[in-house]
């Protein structure tokens, strides 16, 4: 599904923060990203992300060289992407409902055709009686749940997740944690990025570790 | 895979969501109360953009302000276009046949001789031989009252009322007047049609100018103030970016708060002018052969700009409206392409987010 090539990034005229990164990610593969702070998860991620373009190498996503697409069919490719921050990103003067509707919203999609469809979704990952809560009023966990459910909402081939359990606690992390487990089951394939050694503990998944730009992989 | 082979109808995947969904996640302790189906309603839907995020009154009385200049400037250029039309009527209608006293002139059979010529050319309605008393008038202002003409050697003035749609040859009848009465020289008055048509073509152009500067003026003043709603919802740029929205979808938001503003600005700016000439021209009305009422005749003439005139003062509220949308739109795009640019290039990502 995604396929990177010798791909190097710096920033400005800075050192190389990412280098010769060659991986796969395949169809419904669950893997955590990981390496100290300041390794390049985020960066990795934004890749994955089509956020950022590499300084070099090639990446294939969805059978598409990324350097050969214009940057108006980047949104429609982002589409298939889910993406989690671990500041959640919630829009603050949107309702739980409102946001996690946001990504059909922006399709275009009437209101309608999506109500019963966003309701399921909050009611799967625990947030059916938050529909109409402000993001400021949600607890760490539900912002978190929210913002997984946002990434969820159109059925993205793949969810990428930048430190997901990083502002909850251990039951909360492993309830996350469950959650995206049952989602992998369900086709999408999963990227956490993460350094919490005992969440990644809990599964016995691809490890992407990330050192001084350099990737290793365990499978 | 492509945009096409991943389409899946909305039925399918909600029974594949049905059938393959898990077990909800444990609820927190402080969702454990009994559901209520009065919570599952949702509230309508808000605006994704907040309104208290974009610096609208500011925006919407320059708005105003520039509107109201601007339909200022087109009833004012309506109103002189109108005068001088008028003026330049007014004038094209009479000539004037001038005599000089020359010795040895009978001037009153002179005056009679050139009236009897000019009225044998065909597109000549009408003569008059201004009279003494007449002539006196004219000359009161500097000669002061209780002039003696016989006495002063004072030209006289023969006027001619003629044909607008049809006007006589004025070239022949110059000629056979200088051979008639050599005294006699016609004034046809294009020196000063030409004169008013110059000054109402000067006043379109400046009016015009000014049009265009209010107009630029307007343009710049939403562009600073659309960077500044879209540096203040940056974050919601941000994340709108993130679940796939494209320039135009976060165009047309932007652009929806920038219609409503500008509709409200420019339709208060245009109705108070609007107003102002009506007022204005009310009181005109109502002060007929007042001395302030007269000067200001003269001077502006008439505060009347008619249907055409607020029909006019109509269009621009709308090219206002238009022109502030699509200024909106277009910064918009061009400020999110920009942004995406920056962002998309690490060599360039100074001063972005990290995300």
């Amino acid at each position: 599904m995604i396929h990177f090539e010798n791909v190097g990034l710096r920033y400005g005229m800075g050192p190389e923060i990412l280098r010769d990164m060659t991986f796969d990610i395949p169809k419904r593969s669950f893997q955590f990203l990981t390496g100290p702070s300041g390794a390049g998860k985020t960066t990795l991620l934004r890749l994955l992300f089509l956020s950022l373009h590499p300084t070099r190498g090639i990446i294939n996503m969805f059978g598409r060289d990324l350097s050969q697409i214009p940057r108006s069919e980047l949104p429609m490719l982002r589409r298939r992407v889910g993406i989690v921050f671990q500041d959640f990103r919630l829009l603050d003067h949107l309702t739980t409902y409102e946001n996690v509707a946001l990504p059909l919203r922006v399709r275009g999609k009437e209101e309608g055709s999506y109500r019963n469809d966003v309701i399921e979704l909050l009611k799967w990952v625990g947030l059916g009686e938050r529909i109409n809560v402000l993001p400021p009023v949600l607890s760490g966990g539900e912002k978190q749940r929210a913002a997984i459910a946002r990434a969820l909402m159109d059925r993205p081939e793949i969810l990428l997740a930048d430190e997901p359990t990083g502002n909850v606690d251990p039951p909360m992390a492993k309830r996350l944690l469950n959650l995206f487990l049952e989602l992998n089951r369900l086709g999408t394939a999963v990227v956490i990025a993460t350094h919490d050694l005992a969440l990644m503990d809990q599964v016995d998944a691809r490890r992407m570790i990330l050192t001084e730009g350099r990737l290793d992989i365990y499978e | 895979m492509n945009e096409m082979s991943r389409t899946r109808s909305s039925k399918p995947q909600k029974r594949d969501r049905t059938q393959a969904r898990p077990k909800p996640p444990a609820p927190e302790p402080q969702q454990q109360q009994p559901a209520r189906r009065a919570e599952m309603r949702v509230r309508p839907t808000a605006p994704i953009l907040p309104p208290a995020n974009i610096q609208g009154n500011a925006l919407m009385v320059v708005i105003a302000i520039m509107a109201f200049l601007a339909c200022l400037t087109l009833g004012a250029v309506s109103m002189v276009r109108a005068t001088a039309s008028s003026w330049q009527s007014q004038i094209s209608r009479e000539i004037t046949i001038q005599i000089k006293p020359d010795d040895g002139l009978d001037m009153a059979a002179a005056l009679k001789k050139a009236r009897d010529v000019a009225l044998t050319f065909v597109g000549t309605k009408d003569g008059t031989i201004m009279d003494d008393s007449a002539t006196a008038r004219l000359l009161e202002p500097w000669l002061g009252t209780g002039l003696n003409l016989d006495d002063l050697p004072v030209p006289r003035l023969v006027i001619i009322t003629i044909d607008e749609q049809n006007p006589p040859d004025f070239g022949a009848m110059r000629d056979l007047l200088k051979t008639e009465v050599p005294q006699a020289f016609l004034d046809d008055h294009r020196t000063w049609v030409d004169r008013l048509v110059s000054m109402a073509r000067t006043t379109v152009l400046i009016g015009t100018g000014i049009l265009v500067l209010v107009f630029t003026a307007m343009v710049l003043t939403v562009i600073f103030a659309t960077r500044g709603a879209l540096s203040g919802n940056r974050h919601v740029v941000e994340v709108l970016h993130f679940v796939g929205a494209e320039s135009a979808f976060v165009a047309n938001e932007f652009q929806k708060h920038f219609l409503k503003i500008s509709i409200k600005g420019s339709a208060a700016g245009g109705a108070l002018a609007a107003i102002l000439f009506a007022v204005a021209n009310l009181w005109q009305s109502n002060s007929r052969a007042t001395p302030q009422s007269d000067q200001a005749t003269a001077l502006f003439g008439s505060f009347t700009i008619g249907v055409t005139g607020y029909l006019g003062i109509f269009a621009t509220m709308l090219v206002i409206a238009l022109l502030t949308t699509l200024t909106a739109r277009f910064t918009v795009m061009r400020t999110i392409d920009e942004i995406d640019l920056i962002r998309s290039d690490p060599s360039r990502s100074d001063g972005l987010p990290s995300a």
